[in-house]
């Protein structure tokens, strides 16, 4: 496990040429390589990447293969309890993990910015071999490319990802039947409420930390647990809310979920409440929702609770053959209202 | 925490709503003022608890759906002016004016952002001296103060580069007018808790007198808007007309002293133009004299831009309370929050946006309740 703390980063010899990065890091020769050779490599070591061809050539898989890519350009690049480096490998395990695939193999595209501290980069590549490894996954190939200073946020993350989807398991938001159980593995809005905070200064007298966290082995349990699980997915962008619309609308049927099950922590209530935000509707990084035969609840749900990731999961609610395509919300004092997605962004109101 | 959730109890709030059936002999319209008040009702699903015969009429108190369109064109040409550092409430961002929003104007490469507080659009004329630094002040009473201490701390820091383009607006003859219009329908008042913790309701007796309408001061958790309902439900079945306190843990009779004397240093009552609902006078505030030079309007010469409405926008008669938001043709079909019509569905405070995004279930027809966003 590298040490994680910025003070104990130090580049080897080379790199401390440049205490930041320079438009040559990107430019294909000598500079490209040192930062290959003494920063890549030696975070993400594997003897598929250590060949460093053109493409990584890789064994033969059992099975079907899940493939998936997503882009991280979140503002600031470090925030409570994680950073753009751990987001880019747990965003594409999770896209993978809750398709149904066993994540296998990851791409990592870097676009930096002119000035970056090196060891910025340093402390984002050693967070990202380390989420990589705890998510059983091998960076195998990857790309640098340096943007002039003001042309970007730092440093931007693209991240591609191979898995094997075992026989048998055909996941899908086409797949919710009316009577279904809909659970959740744990609070929402904590990835949201941490960055928010950070980004814009604001302080409360608890601090709220992302929830960033590989789902591998919290999606496998799901399936050891109840293997006719129909649909899994990870709300992140637009919340649990917009994931719970994506199955609605995928299936065709109602979602009814009642309000008060859905946990949220209590800091993050109260960050929602004062900022004029939803929580159902505020990115997460680390949760899973599964829809499941209604029988099959109670005994995955005792399965996910067991997992770390899953302690404070919860059955939130049930498929429905009301109200197609729309989700409902049961409030807390007994009214019923509708969960729409987000148009776009949620904007914290005036007052 | 312990607020919010004693506030948001279930049994008390289906005690409370049974006393309210209960009291509730003939039909009612009531008005919740304020947007934050009709958007908790929709998002708790409290208007499916009480009786048909009451019927809560939604308010002009959205600051954001007030503002007249004209104010919104002005902001989109002072952000688009070169060299200029626009700040403002998030929820502002994408009103819609008589062509665009701020977010199109920032895509275009204007330098527009979203500030929680004003303070943070001084800090950043401080820190930029090379820019103007221009702030969107809008909104009620509530706001007014912290935009008012703003132009006051830029005044006293001397600073040349700051400026606000100011659309203040007053709940009081913003009710006055309601209650003075041929058409209204209202019976009684919910006033706005949060304008009341600033100016108190030591205004609101005179009003409740001249029009024999129960005033109730309410907050905007669960319990507190069904305690003032069953309040002003109470006084309608007793044909009383008093102006009683039912958020007493944030709000007294006089209000914040220190906020007014604020608002009073910086700020003068005008006429003022509310968006859908036309002049209305002595309701807003602008800058007093002293204090001219931080108007950007002036600063960057926006007074004259011409604005014009969509001619099917109808949000001028929902915030009279004339007109539910389901009640318009446009609702649902060409006017959704991803194509807004008006600022009523743009703002989440909206009476319109909180009837499409929590109410469609039942505040709608069938064919509408399905309607994609």
């Amino acid at each position: 496990m590298p040490d994680l703390t910025p003070a104990a980063w130090t580049c080897p010899l080379p790199l401390r040429d440049y205490p930041h990065v320079v438009m040559g890091h990107g430019g294909g020769g000598r500079l490209s390589a040192d930062l290959v050779e003494h920063l890549f490599l030696p975070a993400f070591r594997n003897p598929a990447l250590a060949r460093l061809g053109d493409a990584a050539v890789l064994p033969p898989v059992p099975g079907r293969l899940a493939f998936t890519t997503d882009g991280f350009v979140v503002r600031p690049l470090f925030f409570p309890g994680g950073c753009v480096g751990d987001l880019a490998v747990h965003g594409t395990v999770n896209d993978l993990a809750v398709s149904g695939a066993t994540p296998l193999y990851l791409s990592a595209g870097f676009i930096l910015e002119e000035g970056l501290p090196l060891a910025d980069l340093g402390r984002i590549v050693d967070r990202m071999a380390a989420a990589a490894r705890a998510a059983g996954v091998a960076v195998v190939c990857g790309d640098t490319k340096v943007v002039d200073r003001g042309h970007g946020d730092g440093c931007y993350i693209t991240t591609a990802g191979v898995g094997v989807v075992p026989d048998g398991v055909t996941l899908g938001v086409q797949q919710a039947r009316p009577g279904d159980a809909v659970v959740l593995s744990g609070p929402v809005g904590n990835h949201g409420i941490a960055v928010l905070c950070v980004r814009e200064g604001l302080e409360f007298e608890t601090r709220v930390e992302s929830d960033t966290a590989a789902l591998t082995g919290l999606a496998a349990a799901v399936l050891a647990a109840c293997p006719a699980t129909r649909a899994m997915r990870d709300p992140t962008r637009g919340g649990l809310a917009a994931t719970l619309n994506e199955i609605a609308a995928g299936s065709g049927v109602g979602i009814e979920i009642d309000e008060p099950a859905v946990p949220v922590d209590d800091e993050v209530r109260a960050a929602c409440d004062l900022l004029g935000l939803d929580p159902l509707l505020v990115a997460n990084e680390g949760k899973l929702v599964a829809v499941v035969p209604a029988d099959a609840a109670d005994h995955l749900l005792a399965a996910v609770r067991r997992h770390p990731l899953g302690t404070r999961a919860a059955v939130i609610g049930r498929v429905t053959d009301q109200h197609p395509r729309l989700v409902v919300a049961r409030t807390a004092v007994g009214g019923r209202r509708v969960v729409s997605t987000p148009v776009g962004e949620q904007l914290p109101r005036i007052c | 925490m312990k607020y919010l959730t004693e506030f948001r109890d279930g049994e008390l709030a289906q005690k409370l709503a049974a006393e309210i059936r209960a009291a509730v002999t003939r039909p009612w319209a009531i008005m919740e003022v304020c947007g934050g008040q009709t958007h908790a009702i929709i998002r708790h699903g409290l208007d499916q608890l009480l009786p048909p015969e009451l019927e809560l009429v939604h308010g002009p108190g959205c600051p954001v759906c007030v503002t007249p369109v004209a104010a919104i064109d002005r902001a989109l040409a002072v952000a688009a002016a070169p060299g200029v550092i626009f700040c403002s409430f998030g929820d502002m961002l994408r009103v819609p004016g008589t062509r665009e929003d701020l977010f199109a104007v920032k895509g275009r490469g204007a330098d527009v952002r979203v500030v929680y507080s004003p303070l943070d659009a001084v800090r950043l004329a401080k820190g930029n001296p090379a820019r103007q630094v221009v702030f969107f002040a809008i909104g009620f009473e509530t706001t007014a103060p912290a935009n008012a201490l703003a132009v006051h701390q830029a005044a006293q820091l001397g600073l040349a580069n700051f400026s606000v383009l100011v659309s203040h607006v007053l709940v009081p003859p913003a009710m006055e007018a309601i209650l003075s219009s041929p058409a209204n329908r209202v019976r009684a008042f919910l006033a706005a808790g949060h304008v009341c913790s600033v100016m108190g309701y030591h205004q609101y007796p005179p009003l409740a007198e001249r029009y024999r309408v129960p005033i109730v001061v309410t907050g905007f958790e669960p319990l507190d808007l069904l305690d003032g309902i069953r309040r002003a439900v109470r006084q309608l079945e007793a044909g009383t007309h008093a102006v009683e306190n039912a958020y007493p843990r944030v709000v007294t009779f006089d209000g914040n002293r220190a906020a007014q004397a604020m608002l009073a240093e910086v700020f003068e009552v005008c006429d003022r133009d509310w968006r859908g609902i036309g002049t209305i006078p002595n309701s807003g505030w602008r800058l007093r004299g002293g204090y001219r030079r931080f108007d950007a309007e002036e600063r960057f010469a926006v007074g004259d831009i011409r604005s014009a409405e969509s001619p099917h926008c109808r949000s001028g008669e929902v915030l009279r309370g004339t007109l539910k938001p389901n009640q318009c043709p446009a609702f649902g079909t060409t006017c959704t929050p991803r194509t807004p019509l008006g600022a009523t569905m743009v703002s989440g405070e909206g009476a319109c946006a909180a009837y499409f995004n929590y109410g469609r279930l039942t505040a709608v027809g069938t064919e509408r309740a399905t309607c994609p966003t």
